[in-house]
């Protein structure tokens, strides 16, 4: 099935909660209720014509005024694959895991949470995967600013480049 | 060793009036301190080197070669960078117990060295339960490594240190279970009865003599493997899993003493395995000279011995690690029956046969034969399919 | 009498660690040498790459790229160059393409020698990890004369890639690939089958093909588990139409379907197939340009797209979002190891503490990618 087909067919059970399809190329998405992520995900995968048994990728987005979580699914026994979005709110942004349905999002689901600051409810393990456990902020967001130190270890470290210009003068 | 001892107090050296055990006291521990000091600790040392070398050419590399000629000081360099390092100890550890462990396993290589029988006349001590003598204190390396694991302190080297003395006492089994064919069969456990026991040609070792000593032979060559901590064995130190096992918190000259008695404990597998099994120093009889005579018999034990000490790097080089679990299972429920059997069987063909069969030694001999032939067939046929290119030259 | 009291260990398989798959760390619950779970650690690796691609542009971020899985760093280069092209409809000439793989394929045999030896020392046996360094060694060789690097290529460039073939390169890599057959024997005839190698490798770690999917394993993982998927024949892309090869399966023969020996063995007959392609693409390879041309301050469309290439460890997804500037909005490599961690944790219980090495092992996990 084409990836518009896909989607259609997922409007069609879902109605409303599939907010918009948008056909750009390459690769047409739609964009789903954060609310309904679970419902439509498990929908996906336990249909017979679609199949999507397997949830290739998982990204999160930070554009200035929204977080977008990006679902890429696909299906090994029809070999099709469609992309879902969901748009969530930059303060406190949060929506519930798809780790019941392909067990891949727990991990990838982990490392959204930790770079750019999503709260995925339900996950078993919700907590840091790439940083250290103690550290503060979400790296992957466009106002991230990098702190000063981190235990004492600067972060900042003057050029030498400068010290060797002042030397010259 | 007797004879020695009255030649001294003979020769007047020491005084007319010398006490006889003053005198052998002495002449016990100088010569004890040749075997040890000159021949067994050099040895261990220069095994490291060999066995560098001998991986190497495996691995399609060089080994050491800078230090000395071909590499050949590269133990000596090694064990004076070691006396050089910092000695640390873990502060959690338990000092007296952390220290003391690497010299109870040197200890447990060191014994064995008395009842060396090098030629009919070299050797330190002939007991007459030799073998007995030398098995038993072999097993001083579980203290040792018991010892090193639960000193340390250290979650991964109790483990370690576990896994080695699990797998040392389980294997003294198979081991001693082997040595009874042997012992039924010459009637005593000194070394060089053993080995008088035996001729000089092939068909007269114990190890074609019949059926059930060959396997047993083979049985006690891999369980002393086991013993020794070498691959497919050498769990208690494997490097991809437990960093050094037992030996992970040493550090230095205490960390090498670990290892020079595994080094030093395949010359005594491979003594094990050749008085035994294959004639000890047996050779034919081609002069009246004794001095002569001994020369050669100690050309012959070494040959031996080394060819076995050869073997064991070999299989270090090729064969990967056997799992704890597999390792018991092969012990218990594979080699214990295997051995009971054969010490059976011994024991029937002994009833039978009390002064040996010589005809079973020939056929067992060519069937030992047949199956080298087949051996290096199956090796011809590999370097040919892969077009491997081959490198003989050692010195390269 | 009662019941000897027992206690669970917690033990560190600490960062430092001489198994040689980077830099990971496993926070493992034993009752003695059965586990009771696995937790792996990661994190130790993270340079924030995806963070530095928003930073650099587009053409900067090639070099990053290498970085990204330093193995397999010709399939990341290709990766990313093809992402920028689908988002820019930038055509690659066909001999760019046919160069791409070449350096592809040699970089997946270095990568799968490197594996199927690092797993052989995991085990215990050292000798097939030196045989297997030293063919890489002559693949590095190549490498280095066609591009100037051994490890980190930056060898493909968006629209094609750097460089062409060198005069006599061609000759010197089907010499190497007549030498390369008869290798692979030899390493069968070594340690492949070897009976002890075997037991350590059977049985351990099966995962199942439902699982397997379900957890998002690719490449050879979830080749062994007998699922039939190789993207370069499945969502053909760049020049693998025009070759003819087949896709090596996991078939339980040495124990359960989907087992470590599974896995092993797909690697080693991948590497036969990688050679039988390359032969293809260097008697084929047509002539003409091996880069087209693309402004040097790239701005592709407003927009994002989705490239799956079937790298060394698998399916390497890459995610781009462009927002018509000269610099990546988001760029999210989705790669093979990240998702086989995810499984480790739960294979884990039950296996002991020297079949996590295999597990690992047979995984094919490399820091780097997971860590990016």
């Amino acid at each position: 099935m084409e990836p518009l087909q896909i989607l259609e067919r997922v409007k069609n059970r879902f109605g409303d909660r599939v907010l918009e399809t948008i056909d750009k190329k390459p690769d047409p998405f739609a964009v789903v209720d954060p609310g309904a992520i679970v419902e439509i995900g498990r929908f996906m995968n336990e249909d017979p014509e679609l199949a999507m048994d397997c949830l290739s990728n998982q990204s999160g987005v930070d554009y200035k005024d929204r977080i977008e979580v990006v679902y890429h699914l696909f299906s090994y026994k029809h070999r099709h694959g469609a992309v879902l979005k969901v748009k969530l709110p930059r303060e406190n942004p949060s929506i519930s895991t798809v780790e019941s349905v392909w067990k891949s999002a727990n991990w990838m689901e982990r490392e959204i949470f930790d770079l750019l600051g999503v709260n995925f409810e339900g996950h078993s393990d919700m907590r840091r995967i790439l940083m250290p456990e103690d550290w503060i902020g979400h790296p992957l967001r466009k106002d991230f600013v990098e702190p000063a130190e981190y235990h004492g270890i600067s972060t900042v470290r003057e050029s030498p480049i400068i010290r060797l210009n002042t030397k010259t003068k | 060793m007797e004879t020695l001892i009255h030649n001294v107090i003979a020769s007047g050296a020491f005084g007319h009036n010398a006490s006889p055990t003053l005198v052998a006291a002495i002449v016990i521990f100088v010569m004890s301190a040749v075997v040890f000091l000159g021949v067994a600790f050099p040895f261990a040392g220069i095994v490291s080197w060999a066995e560098r070398r001998v991986w190497a050419r495996i691995q399609s590399r060089v080994g050491p070669n800078r230090v000395g000629p071909q590499g050949f000081l590269q133990w000596l360099a090694d064990g004076v960078k070691n006396v050089c390092k910092e000695d640390i100890i873990p502060d959690e550890a338990d000092a007296p117990l952390f220290k003391l462990a690497p010299y109870l396993v040197i200890l447990a290589f060191i014994l064995p060295w008395a009842v060396m029988p090098f030629s009919s006349s070299l050797i330190l001590a002939d007991m007459n339960v030799g073998i007995l003598y030398m098995t038993s204190v072999t097993a001083l390396t579980v203290v040792g490594v018991l010892m090193a694991g639960w000193a340390s302190n250290d979650k991964w080297s109790l483990i370690g240190g576990i896994r080695s003395a699990a797998q040392i006492v389980s294997y003294e089994i198979p081991a001693g279970l082997s040595i009874f064919p042997v012992v039924m069969m010459t009637g005593t456990l000194s070394m060089q009865g053993i080995i008088r026991g035996q001729g000089w040609a092939p068909q007269h070792w114990f190890l074609f003599a019949n059926p059930f000593t060959f396997v047993a032979a083979n049985i006690l060559y891999i369980s002393a493997l086991a013993e020794g901590n070498r691959t497919p064995f050498d769990l208690p130190e494997a490097e991809s899993e437990l960093v050094a096992g037992f030996a992970t918190e040493y550090s230095g000259m205490r960390y090498l003493f670990f290892f020079m008695a595994e080094w030093g404990n395949l010359f005594i597998i491979g003594a094990i395995i050749t008085t035994l099994f294959l004639g000890g120093w047996q050779f034919p009889h081609v002069s009246n000279n004794v001095v002569v005579m001994n020369i050669l018999q100690l050309i012959s034990f070494n040959v031996k011995v080394l060819f076995l000490v050869f073997f064991s790097m070999w299989i270090r080089a090729t064969l990967p690690r056997v799992r704890i679990d597999q390792l018991m299972t092969v012990c218990w429920k594979y080699f214990v029956p295997i051995a009971f059997v054969n010490m059976i069987g011994t024991a029937v063909w002994v009833a039978i046969w009390p002064d040996g069969n010589a005809a079973m030694g020939y056929i067992m001999f060519a069937a030992g034969i047949a199956l080298t032939v087949v051996f290096v067939q199956r090796v011809i046929y590999y370097l040919k399919r892969s077009r491997m290119e081959v490198y003989f030259n050692p010195t390269i | 009498m009662s019941t000897l009291h027992t206690e669970e260990m917690t033990l560190n398989m600490g960062p430092q660690h001489p198994s040689t798959h980077g830099v990971l760390r496993f926070v493992v619950r034993a009752d003695g040498e059965v586990m009771r779970e696995a937790i792996p650690d990661v994190g130790y690796l993270h340079r924030s790459i995806e963070k530095i691609a928003e930073k650099v542009g587009y053409h900067g971020f090639m070099p990053y790229t290498d970085r990204v899985d330093y193995v397999c760093a010709m399939f990341t280069n290709q990766g990313w160059g093809m992402a920028c092209e689908k988002l820019a409809h930038i055509e690659v000439p066909r001999r760019g393409e046919y160069c791409r793989v070449i350096a592809a394929e040699f970089n997946r045999i270095a990568s799968h020698l490197l594996s199927v030896g690092a797993m052989a020392m995991d085990i215990g046996a050292v000798t097939p990890f030196t045989h297997a360094i030293r063919e890489r060694e002559m693949i590095n060789d190549l490498i280095e004369e066609l591009c100037g690097a051994r490890l980190t290529f930056n060898y493909m460039r968006i629209g094609g890639v750097a460089w062409d073939l060198p005069p006599g390169w061609r000759e010197k890599a089907l010499a190497y690939l007549d030498h390369f057959d008869p290798i692979l024997e030899e390493y069968n005839a070594l340690i492949s089958w070897n009976k002890i190698y075997v037991e350590r490798l059977a049985n351990v770690g099966v995962i199942t093909p439902a699982d397997a999917i379900n957890y998002n394993l690719v490449g050879p993982n979830l080749r062994a588990c007998g699922i039939k998927w190789d993207i370069r024949k499945d969502i053909p892309y760049s020049a693998y139409p025009d070759f003819e090869f087949e896709v090596p399966i996991g078939d339980g023969h040495w124990g359960k379907l989907g087992d470590s020996m599974d896995r092993y063995v797909v690697r080693i007959r991948e590497m036969a197939q990688s050679a039988i392609i390359l032969r293809q693409a260097l008697a084929k390879i047509p002539p003409g340009p091996v880069l087209a041309k693309v402004a040097r301050n790239f701005k592709p469309p407003a927009g994002e797209c989705q490239i799956r290439i079937e790298s060394g460890r698998g399916d390497m997804g890459w995610y781009l979002v462009s927002d018509g500037t000269g610099y990546p909005w988001r760029v999210h490599v989705r790669t093979g190891s990240f998702a086989a961690m995810g499984i480790i944790q739960k294979l884990s219980a039950g296996l002991m503490i020297a079949d996590l090495v295999t597990l690992i092992a047979s995984l094919d996990v490399i820091a780097p990618e997971i860590d990016r």
